[in-house]
């Protein structure tokens, strides 16, 4: 690693002011579980890290049946994984924990900073960006809450200015007769995903009232697959309903070579895996 | 630029620890550098293959990808904290006697990982052990004799000694 100077934030505003400060020649480090490796590789130098890991502020999740759900950014994976709240209330969010890197990883790495490092190979985004999450930013002159979806940019790029942190997720709570299913597929679990996939669905007197498709590691981005959810969309859906849907997303996916799999068998994938998830959407939706 | 070294408070294995570091290093450096205690293993680095796990405050972390600045005021236990007295822990003891290691160079971590596993769930299924031991990796035996030994413990727990010395 090059040199820094390490400045820990104890508050949001410390935190903001110290970034507002420094700007581009600052990092801000949560857990540290994507940035270190980038810091040892050198692809980044910085001279100050500003740690915002332990300030309480940032850690908490708040919920009622109205607002839904407000998770602060230092949240870990592991605290989602074990959370009895969403396991009630959003049961996805920790069963996709379970197949997040490593539990040593899930133990030190947090949401925002899974988000905000935005490797669209990452897992929690595409159930996030299903079940309709918002993201606050904020910084030293006011703060401005945005969709997930339209978070991020471009490979390891999102909307984020260099005064700003990510300091909340949004969750709603989902329409009555709601089911949300994530599905990913890897040659070993805890490896480098090759494609996920996150289906929402929601129900009214047998039609799809709702439909929301998103994959990982088949575009720049966590992609939302908007044609294949309009297929869904207003219709009773069944297991054909279902394979036609999943058939478009694969052509709305636009995934590249690499050394874990090529696109061609990313795209087989994204079909399979929202035909799976959609299908497990389905079900959940159904039984609720 | 020589940057300052900065000051944190660690308690490690036990022992409160006041030490003066460069702001850029991991705790893997820390500990191997700074603390002479190499039982914890320097592998991939990268955050992959888990030889590197330690348990911080009650969660097994990758000592690779901490940085050290964010130990200071936790409690670290590594390997070299878990025999006591010189009596084995009873995880060390069953990975002797089900000769779970072949090289040995992934069994510290191996052991971290399970031990702050067995001290939050004492009586895992063998499908929850294998899953929560994803993070480590080893690149000659497999992945079968470990899983027998963790199980022993947790399904014996007097079988090995008590607990903590």
């Amino acid at each position: 690693m090059g040199k820094f100077e390490y400045l820990r934030a104890n508050t949001l505003k410390e935190a903001c002011s110290l970034l507002s400060e420094y700007k581009e020649e600052a990092k801000i480090l949560a857990g540290g579980q994507s940035l270190l490796t980038l810091l040892k590789m050198n692809l980044l130098s910085p001279s100050y890290l500003i740690d915002i890991k332990f300030i309480p502020e940032l850690d908490y999740m708040d919920f009622d049946e109205k607002q839904g759900l407000k998770m602060g950014a230092l949240t870990t994976h592991r605290t989602v994984e074990k959370s009895p709240l969403l396991k009630e209330k959003f049961p996805v969010l920790p069963e996709t924990e379970l197949v997040v890197a490593s539990v040593q990883t899930r133990n030190w790495g947090t949401i925002g900073g899974t988000l905000v490092h935005a490797d669209p190979i990452g897992d929690i985004a595409p159930p996030l960006i299903v079940l309709d999450s918002k993201v606050k930013l904020t910084s030293a002159g006011g703060e401005r809450t945005i969709p997930i979806a339209e978070f991020f940019v471009d490979f390891f790029m999102t909307v984020i200015e260099e005064d700003e942190i990510l300091s909340e997720i949004q969750i709603p709570t989902p329409l009555a007769h709601t089911g949300v299913a994530y599905q990913k597929f890897s040659t070993v679990e805890a490896g480098i995903k090759i494609t996920g996939a996150a289906s929402l669905i929601s129900l009214e007197d047998g039609v799809c009232r709702d439909a929301k498709i998103a994959l990982s590691a088949v575009a720049p981005v966590p992609m939302r697959a908007l044609k294949a959810e309009e297929i869904l969309r207003g219709k009773p859906v069944d297991d054909k309903l279902i394979e036609q849907a999943a058939q478009m997303a694969s052509t709305e996916a636009d995934p590249v070579t690499d050394m874990h799999a090529t696109d061609e068998y990313r795209r087989e994938l994204a079909k399979v895996l929202v035909q799976r998830a959609t299908k497990m959407a389905l079900e959940r939706a159904k039984a609720t | 630029m020589e940057l300052a070294k900065k000051l944190i408070k660690v308690t490690v294995n036990g022992e409160p620890r006041e030490l003066w570091i460069r702001q850029n290093i991991t705790l893997l450096d820390l500990l191997r550098d700074y603390l002479g205690l190499t039982g914890t293993k320097m592998a991939c680095i990268s955050n992959s293959c888990g030889a590197c796990t330690v348990i911080v405050d009650d969660m097994a972390v990758k000592s690779c990808s901490v940085l050290a600045m964010q130990v200071d005021g936790k409690e670290v236990l590594t390997v070299e904290g878990l025999a006591k007295d010189s009596k084995l822990h009873p995880l060390q003891q069953a990975f002797i006697e089900h000769v779970a290691f072949q090289c040995g160079f992934c069994t510290p971590g191996k052991l971290m990982s399970a031990k702050a596993l067995l001290d939050e769930n004492p009586q895992p299924t063998e499908e929850e052990l294998r899953r929560d031991m994803e993070g480590n990796l080893c690149r000659c035996t497999g992945y079968q004799k470990y899983i027998e030994a963790i199980m022993d413990v947790a399904q014996h727990p007097d079988k090995y000694g008590a607990k903590e010395g």
